[in-house]
């Protein structure tokens, strides 16, 4: 009469469920906290572009005011960083909720997501760098 | 018919603040991996610049920015109610985030596109 | 009065179990401050008595005649034909999220399930032969708990909510709502093991604050609100010494 399984949970996943409540409460705040990052971090870029791009936009502009500057290095790892942790752990639930793949391969998927956008990201942040000391 | 237990405010927002985190998510590596190969050199860049200055690059900017504030705006919204007493007239707050990220994608649309 | 005078409501009536059904279709005469419960108990008497539902008090207070009226679920004793009547034609269903017995009556068990593995129970540590606890009204945490007690158990923000549809192991929000009531209730001492309990992907972290059901609550309480101070609780729990 009574369903006896459920779509989304696997064998796997019933062993686990006690230690899952720390780290599922641990991942939320750390979602909710880089949120808070994020929102200044989306504002100062924000307004940044919306100020620079104002008469036009040049490459020798962007290096000028970002390249060779520590304080402009700081403030893009710390973007790359909020949103490694922020955008996997988001797409972590929707892909439980939405799909039928099991909680480990989620896991898994995400934690790939993070390496890959925090490798793309902080790539990018040093080679903008990089161009102001070289030049 | 959609349900119609699903026809509120609340219900609307939830969607536009994942569908947007959906698309900003798909976004990034994109925007990360241009932005890295259009800056090897100056002049590389600048002609990146040059072509991003093409209307339909400014438009789907402008729909981005619009994407990037409703789920900046929506976030905020939900930092609220997890974090600060609670306040009964949800639907107000809706409304409000959902007018201000129209007005930051307008003011992106008047200055920098 | 001649037949001809008297106003027809449509009903579509869900009729079977959750996995084999139809609406079927009949004809109600409308009648003045008529409310869903009166026409499902008309079919019933005069039409088929085979129709299943559940009611009990029918005056708004036991919650027992929840279902899902043109989508949305509501107390069928405290819902006015006129409010909800589109064209002259009403659905009724029985309420979503739960398993279904028969037509508009549907199995409860997993609802008070979930209530129980919340740690919904008051838990205390005095007798009959200690002091009185003293509250004042006005404390924050009596306030909080105040808040959210008037929950009568009746499924329909279980009903509404998306969530407890997606995710099968979810508490749900009225057992969530009656767990944060507790964290507030200071003569409760259950805490260590309540705040464990409603930690996680099946507790209050899986709620995206949709308010589905603050929307539909008869009672007009915010689960959310309470859900939101389980996260909060929970965080904090797990910051301080870990939820062991």
């Amino acid at each position: 009469m009574t369903p006896q399984t459920t779509p989304q949970m696997s064998p796997d996943d019933n062993l686990d469920i006690q230690s899952t409540h720390q780290s599922e409460t641990i991942l939320w705040l750390a979602q909710r906290i880089s949120a808070m990052v994020l929102a200044v971090c989306i504002l100062v870029h924000l307004g940044t572009i919306i100020y620079a791009v104002q008469g036009g936009l040049s490459a020798a502009e962007i290096i000028g005011r970002v390249g060779g500057s520590e304080a402009w290095l700081a403030f893009y790892v710390t973007f790359v960083l909020a949103i490694t942790v922020h955008a996997p752990i988001g797409l972590r639930a929707i892909l439980n909720e939405m799909t039928k793949l099991s909680r480990k391969r989620v896991d898994l998927l995400c934690f790939i997501g993070a390496v890959m956008l925090a490798y793309l990201g902080l790539k990018v942040a040093i080679r903008f760098y990089n161009l102001g000391v070289v030049s | 018919m959609k349900a119609s237990h699903r026809n509120h405010p609340n219900y609307w927002a939830f969607v536009l603040h994942r569908v947007s985190g959906i698309l900003l998510a798909l976004f990034l590596p994109v925007h990360f991996q241009v932005l890295y190969l259009a800056i090897k050199k100056a002049d590389v860049f600048d002609g990146f610049l040059h072509w991003a200055e093409m209307p339909l690059v400014k438009l789907a900017e402008t729909v981005l920015v619009v994407l990037l504030a409703a789920h900046l705006t929506g976030g905020l919204r939900l930092l609220a109610v997890e974090f600060l007493p609670w306040r009964d007239g949800q639907k107000t707050v809706v409304a409000l985030t959902g007018g201000a990220s129209l007005v930051i994608g307008l003011v992106y649309l008047l200055n920098a596109a | 009065m001649s037949e001809e005078n008297v106003e027809m409501l449509s009903v579509s009536v869900w009729r079977g179990d959750g996995e084999v059904g139809r609406y079927q279709d009949y004809e109600v005469p409308r009648q003045e401050s008529q409310t869903v419960l009166d026409v499902v108990t008309y079919i019933q008497r005069h039409i088929d008595p085979n129709l299943s539902y559940r009611f009990a008090c029918r005056v708004g207070v036991c919650g027992s005649c929840a279902m899902t009226v043109n989508g949305r679920p509501r107390w069928t004793c405290r819902t006015h034909v006129s409010k909800v009547v589109e064209d002259g034609k009403l659905t009724v269903a029985p309420l979503k999220n739960l398993e279904v017995i028969k037509d508009l009556s549907v199995d409860m068990t997993d609802f008070f399930d979930k209530w129980a593995k919340a740690e919904g129970s008051f838990k205390g540590d005095k007798t009959r032969h200690d002091d009185f606890a003293e509250i004042s009204p006005t404390d924050r945490k009596r306030k909080a708990a105040s808040a959210g007690i008037e929950c009568i158990g009746c499924g329909v923000c279980y009903a509404a909510c998306d969530l407890v549809a997606w995710n099968k192991d979810y508490l749900g929000p009225a057992a969530l709502n009656r767990a944060w009531t507790l964290v507030n209730d200071v003569r409760d001492t259950n805490d260590k093991t309540r705040l464990k309990a409603v930690a996680g992907d099946a507790g209050c972290h899986a709620c995206h604050s949709q308010q589905g059901c603050v929307e539909s609550c008869v009672k007009h309480l915010s689960p959310t609100a309470s859900i939101a101070g389980l996260k909060r609780a929970t965080a904090w729990a797990a910051l301080k010494g870990g939820l062991k």
